[in-house]
């Protein structure tokens, strides 16, 4: 066993994990904006703004994340504007991950009771002014446990990035798998840090939910 | 005019008509006790007049304005401003403490200040007579007291009507006159209410008008004493009966 070798793949593959905690930021910070207006679009009533909503939850939901990212990077591309992987993959996580945000928040917002609209609506409240003041307030709290829970599924789903070629942590395991021929040496600790990375939030998640259980 | 003029309102949900030509006259400072079995339809003509729930056919006018106009969002803005509504279940905001669920409306609404919106909880919770709980949240009061910080928050919104839907069923039997009360002394300052009721002692007593539904329709209607003391339907007579 090379002692250097090891440690090299293990620095360079910290390294090309940054890309893949910058990624997964991206998509979850811009996936969370984009899902909270969608969350408004989808619960708002307003029959054309639910469908048009349902169609691209369904569409995110009910295809592989790997077929969005070939058409963000290669659909793109034909529109004659040159992606990077970098700006492809965001797009394409962003808009997974608001997906699937969205339908959890909806979820959350939905077992707010009834009571709690018609209240608000008894009292001259608009639709947004029910939200923002009344319904998410309350929806926030339960909501919080399974959207840390989904981050980890972000942090996932940024591996298959590295097949458009952006250099994150599976895409540096890949290159050094090439240059030093020690596939189980190299994949087990592209493992090892993904786990790292995902386990602190599942389990935080999992408190989180155990509190707001026992708070009921 | 009357303050809140019904005339012939008909609604179905789906094939079911529950209203089946229902005409009130709510004149100010009336209070209107509206009585009848279950499924007869109160509930609904009650969220009818500040179109919680639309109707199909004939019209609702409050204080001049036409409910079944009011689609566009400002003037239905001006009519649930105009209409404050109490529910059997309380409907608190508990994320919300017995203060700022009577400041929300007035600050979100009519854009009151800070100030503003503090003295008008002040001056709505000790009307309910609550003033020590102001700081509380809705889970740490009693069923009582959680219904009169509800009326209190109707109040705030300065309505000319206030609607209440059987807003004592839901509490323990003891906690029932401390709402009463608070209802009563808001009708002897002239307050314009329309309850639905099974409180038939509060009805006679407090109640200026007295409507009976049954089966979608008003069946008899007139002044409570006289018709609690002599009803004019065996429906009536026989609904008086039962709830005794
Ligand atoms: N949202 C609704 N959808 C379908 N049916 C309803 C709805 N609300 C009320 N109903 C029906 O309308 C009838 C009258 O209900 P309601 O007005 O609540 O009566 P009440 O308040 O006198 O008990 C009942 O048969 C009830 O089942
Ligand atoms: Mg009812």
């Amino acid at each position: 066993m090379n002692d250097f070798s090891f440690w090299v793949i293990l620095s360079n593959l910290l390294l090309a994990t940054r890309w893949t905690i910058a990624l997964s930021l991206v998509a979850f910070v811009c996936g969370g904006i984009v899902g909270l207006a969608l969350l408004f679009a989808r619960t708002s009533g307003i029959g054309w703004l639910t469908l048009a909503t349902k169609a691209y939850i369904e569409f995110f939901q009910g295809t592989p994340l790997l077929i969005q990212l070939f058409l963000f990077f290669f659909g793109v591309a034909l529109l004659g504007v040159e992606v990077s992987p970098w700006i492809a993959a965001s797009l394409a996580l962003t808009f997974w991950t608001s997906a699937f945000l969205t339908e959890i928040w909806r979820g959350c917002v939905e077992s707010i009771p009834k009571g709690q609209w018609e209240a608000s609506e008894s009292l001259a409240f608009n639709y947004i002014e029910q939200m923002r003041y009344v319904i998410l307030p309350q929806a926030f709290r339960i909501a919080i446990a399974p959207t840390v829970g989904f981050s980890v599924q972000v942090i996932k789903g940024t591996a298959l990035a590295s097949i458009i070629g952006f250099v994150d942590l599976t895409k540096a395991g890949t290159m050094l798998n090439n240059a030093t021929f020690r596939p189980f040496l190299v994949y087990s600790l592209v493992a090892l840090i993904y786990f790292c990375l995902c386990f602190p939030l599942s389990w935080y998640a999992h408190r989180l939910e155990r509190q707001l259980h026992a708070a009921r | 005019m009357p303050l809140v003029d019904i005339k012939d309102v008909r609604k179905s949900f789906g094939p079911v008509e529950v209203l089946r030509g229902v005409s009130v006259d709510v004149e100010r400072g009336d209070v209107v006790a509206i009585i009848g079995k279950s499924g007869s339809g109160k509930s609904t003509l009650l969220r009818c007049i500040n179109r919680l729930e639309t109707y199909d056919e004939g019209s609702i006018v409050v204080d001049g304005m036409n409910v079944g106009d009011a689609r566009k969002e400002k003037k239905l803005r001006d009519l649930r401003r105009n209409v404050g509504m109490v529910f059997q279940q309380f409907n608190l905001f508990p994320h919300l403490t017995a203060a700022e669920n009577v400041m929300l409306a007035p600050k979100v609404v009519n854009k009151a200040n800070n100030h503003e919106a503090k003295l008008l909880a002040e001056e709505t919770l000790a009307k309910v007579g609550l003033s020590d709980k102001a700081n509380n949240y809705p889970s740490q009061l009693s069923g009582g007291q959680q219904q009169r910080v509800a009326i209190a928050r109707a109040l705030a919104m300065r309505p000319n009507v206030l609607l209440c839907d059987e807003i004592t069923s839901a509490l323990d039997p003891e906690l029932v006159n401390e709402v009463l009360r608070v209802v009563e002394q808001l009708a002897r300052e002239g307050i314009t209410l329309i309850l639905v009721t099974h409180e038939m002692r509060f009805a006679r007593d407090v109640g200026t008008k007295l409507v009976f539904m049954h089966l979608g329709k008003v069946h008899e209607v007139g002044p409570p004493k006289e018709l609690f003391a002599a009803p004019r339907t065996a429906e009536l007579q026989q609904f008086i009966g039962s709830v005794h």
